[in-house]
């Protein structure tokens, strides 16, 4: 049974963000836990934000990851609390991220004052010098930046 | 057409789903912006708030279905139900008018909404306090978008200045029924220290008049509902009474 629950892990820290698919839902915290629930191998997950569009789709390649791997009948159930946190970000999803060139989520920063004003680097040539220029970006999750240093704008992770 | 379903309004079903109302209800505004926005990131920032609120709908409906046990999902509540039998704020189901009465809209509502859901992250249910910790992290953004707004545009042009004045004059008498007692959970009249320090404090910031309180519009919480939410209600329903059970 060790070594279904561990087969089964392995398979769904595979599953990448559809969104940002350099992060595994590993990396993103989104995995919380695979286990056996009675007879079946029971995988949870938890939204990064409620109306998250991904997770139907995360849940989906969960699946289908645990199918290839010999799994065909497990079952994934999304889980509220505790509340995903920028915090479960891995130091590796965080190094991953900023690669891609997106700033990761600096940590306190969702009640800071108004007109972002806080400091985020730019990720690609690492100058403070930067500014925001929407709250809300390509997604939800995101806000979109820009680098007065190297003049590239850039999307920057949200602290939640 | 598709009959609307009759809902056993338990205290606690009832308590749900009025946050439910809430969330969906200005979800569905938002999305009527989607398209029209005056700027491209502007369209995107408010179908992006207007997401996560629709997320906020679909964990309480999930969770009000739960609760009542009577075969009803989160469409059904969405889709099935006429306009008497939402609970929704009147102020949130109010037009989106112009940009400046849509931003005033989010702003006194969101400056309502946050510290509601922080004192429910406190609930002992541990589903509604789990929506809650959710919800209170994504109404941090709302607020302080919606801030930053309700500031450049006081604070801005005599036009915006002009019209984010009449918003504001406009909304305030749907601004009481935020306050209103409920049966059950948390009381509104604790949060109204905070919510008039977040308002009293923004609007002074945007150079714009607090208007004085005095009467105030009432109803939504038990189904009386202004002209408005009926024709909004027939667009977002037409689809599920026209076709029941259409999926994507
Ligand atoms: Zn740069």
């Amino acid at each position: 049974m060790n070594d279904l629950v561990t087969r089964a892990r392995h398979a769904a820290e595979t599953v990448v963000d559809p969104e940002i698919p350099v992060l595994t839902i590993a990396d993103l915290g989104v995995l919380r836990d695979v286990h056996m629930a009675g007879d079946t191998v029971e995988v949870t997950i938890t939204p990064t934000y409620s109306g998250c569009p991904a997770m139907n789709m995360i849940a989906l390649e969960i699946g289908l990851a645990l199918d290839r791997a010999g799994i065909p009948d497990a079952r994934v159930r999304t889980i509220l609390s505790p509340a995903w946190t920028t915090d479960w970000l891995t130091d590796t999803g965080r190094r991953k991220l900023t690669e891609y060139g997106i700033a990761p989520p600096i940590p306190g920063s969702s009640r800071r004052a108004l007109f972002g004003e806080q400091t985020v680097p730019c990720p690609r040539c690492r100058s403070i010098d930067t500014r925001q220029l929407a709250e809300f970006a390509s997604t939800s999750c995101k806000a979109l930046w820009q680098c007065q240093a190297c003049r590239e704008p850039f999307d920057y992770f949200k602290c939640h | 057409m598709t009959g609307s379903i009759q809902v056993n309004e338990t205290p606690l079903v009832l308590y749900t789903l009025r946050r439910a109302d809430d969330a969906l209800v200005l979800g569905h505004r938002l999305s009527e912006w989607c398209g029209h926005a005056p700027s491209l990131e502007e369209d995107m920032a408010l179908a992006n708030i207007g997401l996560d609120l629709l997320g906020q709908a679909r964990a309480l409906y999930s969770y009000a279905a739960e609760l009542e046990a009577a075969g009803h999902d989160e469409d059904g509540y969405a889709y099935l139900r006429d306009a008497p039998q939402y609970r929704n704020l009147l102020l949130l189901e109010q037009p989106n008018g112009d940009f400046a009465h849509t931003m005033a809209r989010q702003f006194l509502y969101s400056a309502f909404a946050d510290p509601y859901w922080r004192a429910m992250t406190r609930c002992a249910d541990p589903t509604l306090a789990a929506v809650a910790a959710k919800s209170e992290k994504e109404s941090a953004y709302h607020l302080r978008h919606s801030s930053e707004w309700m500031i450049r545009l006081g604070d801005g042009t005599e036009e915006s200045r002009r019209r984010a004045q009449t918003a504001v004059d406009t909304l305030w008498p749907y601004t009481g029924e935020m306050f209103e007692p409920e049966d059950m959970g948390i009381d509104p009249a604790t949060l109204r220290p905070e919510w008039a320090r977040t308002v009293t404090d923004i609007l002074s910031q945007a150079t714009l008049t607090q208007p004085a309180n005095t009467w105030m519009h009432r109803g939504g919480r038990i189904g009386r509902h202004t002209e408005h939410l009926g024709p909004m209600l027939a667009v977002m329903q037409h689809l599920q009474r026209s076709h029941p059970g259409a999926r994507w």
